[in-house]
């Protein structure tokens, strides 16, 4: 259960509880500050209030450890090393598979990748970490029909397997209505309940 | 043998080829004239009001003043460390950074120099204390200020690759270890270029010196090796120190990368 209390950056505060297993979606205008509020979430901005994820509280312990728990999903995938294996810790051949790769993608180039493989395979290291709760801002933005609908499977299969709490950014209407269990929308200071 | 002492009359013949080349850029409409003539000017009078102060300092060799000369040298040099970065940390922090690392590696790399290497009575002798120092601060000013440059440079940069990082579950050492790596090579590549070259390429400044004014080859030689070995240790040790504690301020206690504290 991912719990947070009167959570505020800029002028946006959000007060949600997200259950085990349950994926809650996430719209609203650009700059209307859904990306900060992920951020504030994984601790990675400055920010008032509270996050406690089962139980414990972000504040309570190391940063580094909170955010191996609570997975943030960045917008766009960045890469440090030059090779797609380089970023992976573990083998995740089944993951790899469910967005159709081959084990092979581990040799390939970044640079040579195109910006939707690179998203799938951000999706795929992500979950690499076992993150026992999800943040994901726009995950299939930059993918085919697909692509997205691959990757809402598989989202959904790991937060039903692992009982992870799922926060999903999106701006399409027809992903929303197919993978939420509730949908937010941020409107001015506060969010409001969207019937789904 | 003994050095041949210049005359004020060489020294003006001498100024006569930068007249010359003045009268030259005028000419040809080059433009540059009137900065030649000003740098000309500077380093004349900066270099014979630093000559006054030496001998002032030779002739009344007390630790007090010694250490005030090398307080002054410091304080400038660590001004320089900050001028130098195009992003350097807001506040206290831009200037006290490179300043106390430099104290640190420079006095500390100086020191053990004089009282362990070189071992002259008493250790704080000028003569040895201040151009030692002198060396020792300008180059790990160069190097400290590449480094801490590159380093804030590189996080600006690499701002969503590095929260990437952090959002994975690093830890901030890990997440910026690419761009500290890469800071320590950058601050170093001068000297090690420099000893590389010695010799070969180019004849160090202060060994010329040292045979200009009579010193066997051989002893010249030696203190160049001496020096170049302290430069490089202290500059070295500057630079680890430096993007050790870069790194370090770059994040706050939660481990979030805090580019707000650059200017």
């Amino acid at each position: 259960m991912l719990i947070m209390e009167g959570l505020r950056v800029r002028e946006v505060t959000l007060d949600l509880v997200i259950e085990k297993g349950e994926i809650v979606c996430l719209s609203g205008p650009s700059g209307s500050g859904k990306s900060l509020l992920l951020r504030a979430i994984a601790d990675l901005i400055p920010h008032e209030g509270r996050v406690i994820f089962n139980g414990e509280e972000c504040a309570g312990m190391p940063a580094h450890l909170w955010r191996r728990r609570v997975g943030l999903l960045p917008a766009e995938s960045q890469w440090w090393a030059d090779r797609v294996g380089e970023h992976f810790s573990q083998s995740m051949t089944a993951e790899l598979a469910a967005l159709g790769f081959g084990p092979e993608v581990l040799a390939w180039q970044i640079a040579r990748c195109s910006t939707g493989e690179r998203q799938r395979l951000a999706i795929v290291r992500l979950l690499a970490q076992a993150p026992a709760a999800l943040l994901l801002d726009e995950p299939t933005a930059s993918l085919d029909q697909a692509g997205i609908g691959r990757v809402e499977e598989l989202i959904r299969r790991y937060s039903q397997r692992r009982q992870a709490p799922v926060l999903w950014v999106s701006h399409d209407s027809g992903q929303v209505a197919r993978v939420a269990d509730r949908h937010l929308r941020i409107a001015g200071a506060g969010v409001e309940v969207v019937s789904l | 043998m003994n050095p041949i002492v210049l005359s004020y009359t060489d020294l003006l013949i001498a100024a006569g080829l930068i007249v010359v080349l003045a009268a030259l850029s005028l000419l040809l409409r080059l433009r540059v004239e009137g900065q030649l003539l000003i740098a000309a000017a500077r380093t004349t009078v900066q270099l014979l009001l630093v000559g006054l102060v030496l001998q002032a300092l030779f002739a009344h060799a007390s630790l007090t003043w010694v250490s005030l000369m090398a307080l002054v040298m410091l304080l400038i040099a660590g001004y320089e460390v900050m001028a130098r970065q195009k992003r350097p940390f807001k506040g206290a922090w831009g200037y006290a950074l490179g300043t106390a690392v430099m104290f640190i590696s420079s006095f500390a790399t100086s020191l053990f120099a004089l009282l362990v290497i070189i071992g002259n009575e008493p250790w704080y002798y000028p003569q040895y204390a201040i151009p030692l120092l002198g060396m020792m601060l300008g180059n790990t000013m160069t190097g400290v200020a590449l480094a801490l440059d590159r380093l804030t440079n590189f996080a600006w940069q690499q701002q969503a690759v590095i929260e990437t990082r952090l959002a994975l579950g690093q830890e901030w050492r890990v997440a910026i270890r690419d761009s500290v790596r890469e800071s320590v090579r950058v601050g170093l590549i001068p000297i090690i270029n420099a000893m590389a070259a010695a010799g070969v390429v180019s004849l160090p400044g202060m060994m010329t010196g040292q045979i200009l004014s009579g010193t066997p080859p051989m002893e010249a030689v030696k203190y160049q090796i001496l020096i170049m070995f302290m430069i490089t240790a202290g500059t070295g040790f500057a630079i680890l120190l430096a993007t050790w504690l870069g790194g370090r301020r770059l994040f706050d206690a939660r481990q979030r990368l805090r580019l707000d504290r650059l200017k």
